[in-house]
């Protein structure tokens, strides 16, 4: 049996202790008008990569804050060695990069009003090339699994996800908690009809307490709407896939967090405190909880499926499992870890979770994930409520 | 393969298809520690990944997978029997 601690891991260290298994230069656009001058410099430069969103505009609030808060963790993530920003006006293109400037790796920021888009894009290619130029010479080096913040998150789940592929996971948290990794897990409304199980692994009561009201407000919000989640949880590919209501969905997904104790609750996109598995709230939609989590610090993420989604995300590096014969053998290009064995009860949970945690070691020193090689760069801003 | 379903606890109402199985065959069911619980004879096809009735389970009546209950039948399922949303659903949202 391998334990976390047999891993060797090497990874870029930051300027703020933390490490990376990916080293790039992000150009972060802070609304959806510089989404073109972030894409150009990307295009100019070798070594960067834009990521274009939606949103940033006559947004309030928590909604707001949470938009900030995404941005700049992407540059914040350890993943990225330093981060052009690139936003319509000044000030809120200011507030992404002094958040990103507390990680004391290299940041700039552009704003693209009395200057126009070309002279923007001259000048931040300009500095973007500088920033390849010093992080193409960071150096991988050796790091302990206690310095390791990682997440997980299901989709396009089915019956062999609560039977083989999530387990899997839960049985690597438990190894990887136990050698002080940082681990972060959530879906606030997809652990319905488990939530008191969820509150069983929380650490106090107090945390139990703050996930509750979390969920609460989720359950709240649905109704609020004259509506029922009946139709979307679970989805039509979950349905396919033989899962039949939420809570056996629920019973399926909570099997990610094995016997791990939920050490903390975290809002969306904030970091985590301590090490051990940390609850975070976050849509179960999968390109919104990565975004998430890669918002967070999360350096790479495990992600089981069953019918198989085929998510990948920009800064962290996808690590898919599937126990599905169906979905192995159809869209093997997707699939990292091949679990189908365990449905044969030719392979245990145990040798399921050394596979998984192989395949994480070869991943976070250098191995491309399906997702990282099929380009799927999905990155998706959670919204909390529509702009002003 | 000796088996063709497999049950997250002994005592559940449902065991989960591991291949497409026909309608008509006898086929184990097995923990996923591979221990045989039961064997039961199918009456209808199951496909990969849906559920089979491990035992009669009577119209109102909550079904147990995981040793919870992962919602109600609405219709009566007979043992071997195969268990959708065509006679299973939630518990939940439902005012």
């Amino acid at each position: 049996m391998i334990t976390a601690q047999d891993l060797t891991l090497t990874g870029y260290r930051r300027p703020d202790g933390r490490f990376g298994v990916r080293n790039y230069v992000l150009i972060i656009p802070v609304d959806d008008l510089s989404n073109a001058a972030a894409e150009a410099v990307a295009h100019n430069i070798r070594g960067t990569m834009a990521l274009p969103h939606p949103y940033g505009r006559l947004q309030f609030g928590a909604d707001l804050e949470l938009t900030f808060r995404t941005l700049a963790g992407q540059g914040r993530n350890p993943n990225c060695a330093a981060a052009v920003v690139i936003g319509i006006e000044p000030k809120w293109t200011d507030r992404i990069v002094q958040e990103i400037a507390k990680t004391g790796k290299p940041v700039a920021g552009f704003s693209i009003e009395r200057s126009g888009d070309l002279k923007t894009i001259e000048a931040a290619s300009r500095t973007a090339k500088a920033f390849v130029h010093d992080a193409s010479e960071i150096r991988r080096q050796p790091f302990p699994v206690s310095q390791l913040t990682m997440s997980c998150k299901c989709g396009e789940s089915d019956t062999t996800s609560g039977l083989a592929a999530n387990p899997t996971v839960g049985r690597s948290f438990e190894r990887l908690a136990a050698a002080g990794a940082t681990l972060i897990f959530g879906e606030t409304t997809e652990v319905t009809g488990a939530e008191d199980l969820v509150m069983e692994l929380c650490e106090t009561p107090e945390i139990a307490k703050r996930f509750k009201a979390a969920f609460d407000d989720y359950q709240a919000l649905v109704e609020s709407q004259g509506v029922s989640l009946v139709g979307s949880q679970p989805t039509e590919g979950n349905i396919r896939g033989g899962l039949t209501t939420i809570e056996e969905k629920a019973l399926g997904n909570i099997q990610k967090a094995g016997r791990c104790t939920i050490v903390d609750f975290l809002e969306p996109a904030h970091e985590p405190r301590k090490p051990g598995l940390s609850f975070m709230d976050s849509s179960s939609a999968a390109a919104e909880m990565v975004t998430l989590c890669a918002a967070a610090g999360s350096v790479v993420h495990f992600f089981p499926t069953g019918q198989g989604n085929v998510i990948g995300n920009p800064v962290i590096p996808v690590i898919k499992l599937s126990a599905n014969p169906l979905t192995v053998a159809t869209m093997s290009e997707h699939i990292d870890v091949d679990l189908s064995a365990m449905l044969r009860i030719e392979m245990n949970l145990d040798q399921a979770a050394d596979a998984a945690l192989q395949m994480l070691e070869r991943t976070i020193n250098g191995r491309m994930t399906c997702a990282e090689v099929l380009r799927h760069n999905e990155f998706v801003l959670t919204k909390l409520y529509r702009s002003a | 393969m000796t088996h063709g379903i497999l049950i997250h606890e002994p005592d559940d109402d449902v065991g989960v298809a591991v291949a497409d199985l026909a309608a008509g065959t006898e086929i184990g069911a097995v923990t996923l520690e591979g221990q045989p619980v039961a064997t039961v004879r199918l009456v209808d096809a199951v496909p990969l990944g849906h559920k089979v009735a491990m035992r009669d389970i009577p119209k109102g009546k909550d079904v147990t997978e995981y040793g919870r209950v992962i919602g109600v039948a609405t219709k009566a399922a007979p043992k071997g029997g195969h268990v959708h949303t065509h006679c299973l659903t939630t518990k939940r949202w439902t005012s």
